[in-house]
């Protein structure tokens, strides 16, 4: 059950651990402080995420991972943080878009499984496509089992889509989750550690899943285990502080990294 | 050695012995609880059951002196004073409350929130004073709207602050979920949050109108009272609960009993109700 990182990707990429080398720029961080009241909790992130590869964001409690992660959908908005500097995707500053618009492009998949209660499973899957006026029943039950086929949840549920969301098991709710978020067709989906409620066997399933998702998906994820992040991701970043201490590629970074603090880090000397 | 044990032992009797008698104290009190409504059952339906009959549902009260005779007008009278009360209380409510829950982490919110506790305190012929002064006597007559309106005022706390904490319980993560689908924040709040927190809406809107249907005070000087057939919403209005005051405090013996009967046909009414609500909020899904 175990994923590698993709040997191929270190390969195409000789050596492109500073940000600017990417070839596809998906999401474009550059000078980002976030606050909360007078609060400095992320200083100066300067950093480029790929496009269709996984970045991991690792680091202690605390550092701001899941902050950094919420201003890239502007979900900040929503837990009273503010920004300066820009974060762009595609080129577009995101604080220049709508954050309802925003938030279709770059979903987000949450800590704790949180599926709707008063939903059926077909009808979490395509909530935020029925709540946003899509009413084609056809279509909808088209992408209910596309995206949970996607999602590896299909077999599981399949003969039980009229059920609630929230009968099913926790791994199961998660995938659920997934789903639903891959229903609304995003280019970007940010995981806040998305398997740290789940058990192994449930954790491994999630995992597997990111590493289908990224042929179609930019994925950036949030992580405590840090032997996940080596597991999925292509490229890491450490956050320490609310700074941005190291990014490169994951194989890099687990093996020579740049600087102390990381190396601590990862050797669990600190953290 | 064997003292020390011997004080181990004490020490264990001694706390099971407070365990058994704290558990006496407070499963007692539990009864007490329920003792009052076994008794207020109890006495209604034994008193009330000799009257009941079809007669009470379909015909007028009869004159003085007469025997016999219903009170379909104040059955009638009731309802028509729980719509208008209701259909003025319950959206006020429900709307304020979701207010308060969503957008009311403010100074405006806190006032709100304070008034209404405020008013859910007043004692109910003061909201009926203040009916009288602002309805009966613009309009110059008694009538089943100034009733209506101090009802509502009495219901709009209620459903507000029940509204208001059930909105909060239904946890953050739902609507974070729902932002993060890039649905906008209304349609999050009808289609997610009000939905899970529908049940709990439902229960604080029963617990205003079977408090709306048993109040008399307000309606002393609103509504008045009718002996006769009436569903305008502009003329006196006869409803269950002055009848019981007039009937219970009357000195003649047929109209005590119908009093009696009147009560238990309220509480019956109100039972009735809170079966409906129970089954159209039943959840589609089953706990698990």
């Amino acid at each position: 059950m175990t994923i590698e990182t993709d040997p191929k990707i270190i390969n195409e990429n000789p050596f492109s651990y500073f940000s600017k080398d990417f070839e596809n720029v998906k999401v474009s961080v550059k000078n980002l402080e976030a606050y909360f009241g007078k609060n400095k909790v992320l200083k100066n992130i300067n950093l480029d995420i790929p496009e269709k590869k996984v970045v991991a964001i690792i680091g202690p409690s605390g550092c701001g991972k899941s902050t950094f992660l919420r201003c890239i959908n502007r979900m900040h908005e929503v837990i009273g943080g503010r920004i300066t500097g820009s974060i762009t995707l595609d080129g577009e500053n995101i604080m220049d878009i709508d954050p309802v618009l925003i938030r279709k492009k770059i979903g987000m998949v949450f800590q704790k499984p949180n599926p709707f209660p008063t939903m059926s499973i077909a009808n979490n899957v395509v909530a935020g496509l029925k709540l946003n006026g899509f009413r084609n029943r056809k279509a909808l039950n088209e992408i209910v089992e596309k995206s949970l086929k996607q999602a590896a949840l299909w077999d599981e549920v399949k003969d039980n889509l009229n059920e609630s969301g929230a009968n099913i098991s926790g791994g199961q709710q998660q995938r659920l989750c997934i789903a639903r978020t891959i229903a609304v067709n995003p280019e970007v989906i940010l995981m806040d550690e998305p398997a740290s409620a789940l058990d192994p066997i449930s954790t491994a399933k999630i995992e597997e899943l990111i590493f289908e998702l990224k042929k179609d998906f930019t994925i950036v994820i949030v992580t405590h285990n840090m032997q996940q992040a080596a597991r999925v991701s292509d490229y890491t970043a450490f956050l320490y502080m609310g700074e941005l201490i190291e990014f490169a590629e994951t194989k890099k970074m687990f093996t020579s990294p740049e600087k102390k603090q990381t190396e601590d880090y990862i050797t669990g000397r600190f953290g | 050695m064997e003292i020390k044990s011997f004080r181990k032992k004490i020490t264990f009797l001694r706390r099971k012995t407070t365990n058994v008698v704290m558990l006496s104290v407070s499963f007692f009190a539990a009864f007490v609880t329920i003792v009052p409504l076994i008794f207020i059952f109890y006495y209604t339906i034994s008193k009330g059951i000799t009257h009941l009959n079809l007669n009470f549902f379909i015909k007028l009260p009869k004159p003085v002196g007469e025997t016999g005779g219903g009170m379909v007008n104040a059955i009638m009278g009731t309802f028509i004073l729980i719509l208008i009360g209701g259909g003025i209380g319950i959206p006020v409510g429900i709307l304020s409350g979701t207010y308060l829950a969503e957008f009311g982490h403010n100074k405006f919110g806190a006032t709100v929130r304070f008034f209404a506790d405020v008013l859910s305190g007043i004692p109910s012929i003061v909201v009926g004073v203040v009916a009288y002064t602002l309805v009966v006597i613009p309009m110059k007559h008694f009538s089943a709207l100034a009733g209506g309106i101090a009802l509502a005022i009495l219901m709009i706390p209620i459903v507000t602050r029940t509204t208001e904490e059930m909105i909060n319980l239904v946890p953050h993560s739902f609507r974070e979920a729902g932002l993060a689908l890039g649905i906008p924040k209304w349609k999050i709040i009808l289609m997610i949050v009000l939905k899970t927190a529908w049940k709990g809406i439902a229960t604080g809107v029963l617990l205003g109108v079977s408090r709306a249907a048993g109040e008399t005070a307000p309606l002393l000087f609103t509504a008045l009272g009718n002996r006769f057939w009436s569903t305008s919403f502009f003329q006196p209005i006869a409803s269950l609960s002055v009848y019981i005051y007039e009937y219970a405090s009357a000195p003649y013996k047929d109209w005590n009993d119908q009093a009696w009967t009147a009560a238990l046909v309220l509480i019956l009414l109100i039972s009735l109700l809170s079966l409906i609500f129970r089954i159209i909020t039943r959840s589609k899904y089953k706990k698990s």
